[in-house]
Parts: structure tokens; C-alpha cells; sequence
């Protein structure tokens, strides 16, 4: 029904994942299209609906949208996650930068070889342990507030919060020796449109399966071999 | 002390010269310091004026700013040269990104192995071919106005004059087919601030080569 956004994403996490994440906490309301066959995806090809001819692909107030993070700023902008000026969005896009490079390694972890997945995993967890996670330990600490950015809730939490999840399934104690992001996890799941979105039956997808990879590989046509970082 | 913005990485392009191409245009002065050891690359580290560890920083307006987007996506903002509205922002950060994806393989190109090197001048050259120009030829010729978004010289023209140059020097008539993309490259080598870059002597840096390599892995190596 027309108003609503729609997502045209394989169905599974991928790079649409963040999108539905942010969707979800500020509380909008979307449709879905998996893409199932390669067929789907010539027909959209063939419609111009892509403009790089990939998705993930956002149909929203008039525009066919592409490339993930165009999707999430204008999201982000509309919905009043973007911080109130300029310099508040700059420190808004510098930490979202931080947790886009450190779920871009979990991203291709369901392409690489088995042998592949445990260095990965351990690049993962060491990255997000003496990297990434300290960088926000410290803003919290420093400022000693509930969000990340400007006493607000932005963008940043969200993206900041997937991240948290997202290594949390590779490794489940990873936050052990990080307490203030041990205490923005629970305050801001219990936020009430993610803890809906962290329920049974919302759009969040599951951790990525074979079943997923074979869609992915065979619309695509990626046969090549995804490298570990 | 000056109140310029003030460039950290190494002598060479890599992910920071998108934003010296963007200073530049919006015809604004700024200071580098060049990253040439480990050593130095260390202490800015135990410094802590890398959030992640990682370079590009800028300095700017009190800020030390990392992330490349972040940086560009301020700058932008700051001279306005983001559109006049949330939409027209909308289109500039689909180009932008676009673009970065064709730029990327340039990126990583210099650090491929020699076997490798003419594929991925082939693979360079059909993505751009088959997939970056001919959206922007498109949109030139759809609209037929001067500038990419919203009749009004924006982040995104700099940015595809950027990639456009940085192809050519790869694949020389590569714009061949793109009459739209060469009037375009014409008209933006024109504009005052952007001639000025091209010119020597400017903060634009040169193509990549083996020694630009070799400090990269010196001061960056794991």
C-alpha cells in the first residue's frame, strides 16, 4: 500500500539489515520484496529501478533509492536521528563510520570458507575489542549520557547497538571488560519501538544460513570466492 | 596559528585526496602533515587523535574528524555544496556513493600484485563503462543542465570530475561513447577553484606509484 516504504532485499541481513534497524526504531512502518530468483532481479534491472543495478533498493516519498548509507542518511534525516546541526552530524557520521567498517566484517562472513570463517571470526572479535568498542566505552564515559551524540537519540545508537548484537553472535561475552556498553545495550533495548523490533515476529532477519548464501550467490551470479580480511 | 583545516596522511592520494578535491572546489586553504614512519604514525595513535586508529584526520573546527565520509559529508554541508534541501541531498549522496564504489577499485589498484594488474584494468574499465558513466551520461542529458543535482555545482560534480580523471589516467579514451561526461569534464576543468587544482604546484597529489606503496606498508604494516 502506497506511503510505506518498500525494502527489495534478498530476505535475510545483508546490507539492508541496518536499514530495517533504523526503519524500526524510528517507529516507520515498511514492505518488503525478496529478491528469490534471478529473474526478479533482471526484471528490475531491466525496469531501471537500480540504478547501480544492485540493491539494497529503497522505494521512498517518490525516489527508487540505492546505496545503503544515501538510504540511511535521508532516514536518518527525516526521522530526526541526525543530531541538530552540522557538527553534531559529523560526530554522528564518524561513529556510524566506525560500526559500518566493523559489520562489514561480519557481512562477508557467511561467504568464506569454513576454514576462512574461524580466522575471520577471531579478526572480528580482536577488531571489536581493541578498536572499535573502546572508541565508544570512552564517549560514554566522557560524557556520561545516555546516547551517544548530543543527549539524543540518533542514528548512531541504533547503528552502535546492531554492531553490539552482531559481534555478541560470534562471540557472546565480547562485552565483558566494557560497562558502559554493557548498560547502552540494556537501555537502549529496552527502548520500546527496538525492543519491538528484538521480538519474535518482527522484520529483524536471523544470522545469515547456507540457504541465504545459495540465494544471494545464485541471483547475483557471485560464484567467486569472497577473501577473509 | 591558522584556522585552516588541517590534513594528516601520507604524501600520496589514497582515501584522502576526495577531500582535497573537495577543499579545493569550495576554494578553501588547508595545511598536511605528511605520515612518512611508523614512528609517527604511532604517536599519533598513543596521541589518541585517532578515534579508530586509522587516518584520514582532519582537523577542522575544533574537531578531529576521521572517517572519510564524515569528514567529506561536513565539508559539504559547511560550503554548501549539499544541495539545497533534504532531497537534493538524497541524490548527491547516491552519486557520491556510487562513484566511491568506482574509486575504490582505484584505491586498491597500485596494491594488487603485477599478475593481477591488467585485469583489473579491464575490470576498471567495464564498471565504468557498463555501469558509473552511463548513469551519470544519463543524467546530464535527461535534465541537460551544467551540474549534477539541482542545476547548482555540488559535492557530487567534484567528485565525478575526480573518478573521471582518475580513469583516464588508467584507460585513456574511456570517455569515448560519453559526450555528456566530456562536456562535463570540460566545463568543471573550467571552474576557477577546480582549475586552479589541476594546475602544479596545488595540493593535488600525482598518481600512486612504488614508492607510495612501499610507505604505505611501512607505516601501516600490521
Amino acid at each position: 500500500m502506497a506511503g510505506k516504504p518498500k525494502l527489495y532485499y534478498f530476505d535475510g541481513r545483508g546490507k539492508m539489515e541496518s536499514i530495517r534497524w533504523l526503519l524500526a526504531a524510528a517507529g516507520v512502518e515498511f514492505e518488503e520484496e525478496f529478491l528469490e530468483t534471478r529473474e526478479q532481479y533482471e526484471k528490475l534491472l531491466q525496469d531501471g529501478s537500480l540504478l547501480f543495478q544492485q540493491v539494497p533498493m529503497v522505494e521512498i516519498d517518490g525516489m527508487k533509492m540505492v546505496q545503503t548509507r544515501a538510504i540511511l542518511s535521508y532516514i536518518a534525516a527525516k526521522y530526526n536521528l541526525y543530531g541538530k546541526d552540522l557538527k553534531e552530524r559529523a560526530l554522528i557520521d564518524m561513529y556510524v563510520g566506525g560500526t559500518d567498517d566493523l559489520m562489514g566484517f561480519i557481512l562477508i562472513f557467511p561467504f568464506l570458507s569454513a576454514e576462512d570463517k574461524e580466522k575471520q571470526r577471531a579478526f572480528i572479535v580482536e577488531k571489536a575489542t581493541s578498536r572499535y568498542f573502546p572508541a565508544y566505552e570512552k564517549v560514554l564515559k566522557d560524557h556520561g549520557q545516555d546516547f551517544l551524540v548530543g543527549n539524543n537519540f540518533s542514528w548512531a545508537d541504533v547503528h552502535l547497538l546492531e554492531a553490539i548484537l552482531m559481534v555478541e553472535e560470534k562471540k557472546s561475552d565480547v562485552l565483558t571488560g566494557f560497562p558502559q556498553l554493557q548498560a547502552f545495550k540494556a537501555r537502549i533495548s529496552s527502548i520500546p519501538t527496538i525492543k519491538k523490533f528484538l521480538q519474535p515476529g518482527s522484520q529483524r532477519k536471523p544470522v545469515p544460513d547456507d540457504k541465504y548464501v545459495e540465494t544471494v550467490r545464485r541471483v547475483l551470479r557471485m560464484y567467486y570466492n569472497v577473501k577473509a580480511n | 596559528m591558522s584556522g585552516k583545516p588541517r590534513l594528516t596522511y601520507l604524501n600520496g592520494r589514497g582515501r584522502m585526496e576526495p577531500v582535497r578535491w573537495l577543499l579545493a572546489a569550495a576554494g578553501v586553504e588547508f595545511e598536511e602533515i605528511f605520515l612518512e614512519t611508523r614512528e609517527q604514525y604511532e604517536k599519533l595513535i598513543k596521541d589518541g587523535v585517532l578515534m579508530f586508529q586509522q587516518v584520514p584526520l582532519v582537523e577542522i573546527d575544533g574537531m578531529k574528524m576521521v572517517q572519510t565520509r564524515a569528514i567529506l559529508s561536513y565539508i559539504a554541508g559547511k560550503y554548501n555544496l549539499y544541495g539545497k534541501d533534504l532531497k537534493e541531498r538524497a541524490l548527491i549522496d547516491m552519486y557520491v556513493e556510487g562513484i566511491t564504489d568506482l574509486m575504490q577499485m582505484i584505491l586498491v589498484f597500485p596494491f594488487s600484485p603485477p599478475e593481477a594488474k591488467e585485469k583489473n584494468i579491464d575490470s576498471i574499465k567495464e564498471r565504468a563503462t557498463n555501469r558509473y558513466f552511463p548513469v551519470f551520461e544519463k543524467v546530464l542529458k535527461q535534465h541537460g543542465q551544467d551540474f549534477l543535482v539541482g542545476n547548482k555545482f555540488s559535492w557530487a560534480d567534484v567528485q565525478l570530475i575526480e573518478a573521471i580523471l582518475a580513469v583516464e589516467e588508467k584507460i585513456p579514451a574511456v570517455l569515448s561513447g560519453f559526450p555528456q561526461l566530456q562536456a562535463f569534464k570540460k566545463r568543471m576543468s573550467n571552474m576557477p577553484t577546480i582549475k586552479k587544482f589541476l594546475q602544479p604546484g596545488s595540493p593535488r597529489k600525482p598518481p600512486p606509484d612504488e614508492c607510495y606503496v612501499e610507505t604505505v606498508l611501512k607505516v601501516f604494516k600490521k
